[in-house]
């Protein structure tokens, strides 16, 4: 049992990271990341989020008819990101204050749906605990990466603590929008250049199953709208 | 009539729904390849985002907040919004089979874009009564019309272009949305 549980941790980390290597979630990604802090309190929210998510969607999964099963999914999802939403409110008032609307938001982050029908609906409970853990930490991980090398260009810290002195320029737009699309951008393309694996570079799986519903494709967003796209184009031919 | 303009303007072009705000980013990434699909994206968007944004802000204020159930909000709107798009697919595939074909295959999409749950959760946070609701939805939807047919327009032109090879796909693409987002900054000067 220990054995699997670490082999979903590892896999949600480092193999099938959901923002490194998936590209999933790219919304809150670039708009919370302006510092370390708040990535990690995002990354953690989405976590908890994600791990209780799973557990309860693995439990039902023989309860919940095929049908129905994304209404199920939506409605499960957004129960949990209500609590975590108020507990938020009532026990870090200042992080709910800088994550703002991009808390509620977590119901249509790609990577929880995306992780619900991939996983948690095919798997017992502990695994799909542990898938949602090592997602959830994977996420975590990687939004703490790239909002501490967001806020350390652009305001000289790193969580808060000032590294570079007051008599060195920082880049002030890496704090604002434009810096996050430019970090991303530099982050795939290093990514090509060393031929790690990323969605933007792996000949995507040919049969999908998301069937032009983006919330029950494993793929994401971005591989689905991808998909429409082609259909379209065969469509006008 | 002045407030509603400037409200238009200010979430059309100010505050960027997909630029400033990163709402709406999948489809924005996805599917600017080409201008035509990009404009038929912009436009399914703009028609569901006007319409939830009125329906979401009828039920807050009619329902949710007279039966105190303020909290109840993601869930309802995530609800409303799922059944909305599935009720105007229906809906134009019974009465308008030309719209249908040039706007279907998009619909589907629309439930997870983040832009819909967003407004309608920005208007409670603000506030808004129902017409400034519905104006912010539609300057909101509009922005993002602009955002992604500029952004189409920018990627046809680049894929005739040499483009370093580490940089081909995504990372010229989120350049690209970068400079953009540098440009729109501009207007908060205005």
């Amino acid at each position: 049992m220990f054995k699997q549980a670490w082999e979903r941790l590892y896999n949600g980390l480092v193999k099938e990271n959901p923002t490194f290597v998936l590209m999933l979630g790219m919304c809150p990604t670039l708009a919370v990341t302006t510092a370390a802090m708040n990535g990690l309190g995002m990354g953690l929210s989405t976590a908890a989020v994600l791990t209780m998510s799973n557990l309860m969607i693995s439990a039902l999964r023989n309860v919940i008819p095929q049908k129905v099963r994304m209404p199920a999914y939506i409605v499960i999802v957004a129960t949990f990101v209500t609590v975590v939403q108020l507990l938020m409110q009532a026990y870090v008032p200042s992080l709910y204050d800088a994550l703002g609307i991009y808390i509620p938001l977590i119901v249509v982050n790609c990577i929880i749906l995306g992780r619900a029908e991939a996983y948690a609906s095919k798997h017992p409970v502990w695994p799909s605990l542990f898938d949602g853990l090592g997602m959830g930490l994977g996420f975590t991980v990687a939004l703490v990466c790239i909002g501490a090398v967001r806020e350390f260009l652009g305001n000289g810290s790193v969580f808060g603590l000032t590294i570079l002195p007051d008599t060195v320029d920082k880049i002030a737009i890496f704090t604002l929008a434009p810096g996050a699309f430019f970090v991303l951008a530099c982050l795939t393309a290093l990514q090509n250049k060393l031929k790690a694996p990323s969605a933007t570079n792996t000949p995507k799986a040919k049969n999908r199953t998301c069937a032009g519903n983006c919330a029950a494709c494993p793929s994401g967003c971005m591989g689905c709208a991808a998909d429409a796209q082609a259909q379209k184009e065969g469509d006008d031919r | 009539m002045t407030t509603m303009l400037l409200l238009l303007l200010t979430t059309a072009l100010v505050n960027n729904v997909v630029l400033s705000q990163f709402l709406g980013l999948c489809p924005f990434l996805g599917v600017s390849k080409q201008l035509k699909t990009a404009a038929g994206m912009g436009v399914a968007v703009m028609c569901v985002v006007t319409l939830s944004s009125a329906i979401t802000s009828l039920l807050y204020n009619g329902v949710l907040l007279p039966l105190k159930l303020q909290y109840m909000n993601t869930i309802v709107f995530i609800l409303v919004i799922a059944a909305l798009v599935q009720l105007v697919e229906m809906a134009l595939k019974r009465y308008s089979r030309p719209l249908y074909a040039a706007l279907g295959v998009y619909l589907p999409l629309i439930t997870t874009n983040c832009a819909v749950l967003g407004v309608a959760l920005q208007n409670v946070q603000q506030e808004n009564g129902f017409l400034t609701s519905v104006v912010n939805g539609f300057g909101t939807s509009l922005g993002f019309f602009v955002a992604i047919v500029v952004m189409a327009g920018l990627r046809e032109k680049i894929a005739n272009n040499d483009v370093p090879e580490s940089f081909k796909g995504m990372p010229i693409t989120l350049l690209t949305a970068g400079l953009m987002a540098i440009a729109f900054y501009g207007f908060k000067f205005l």
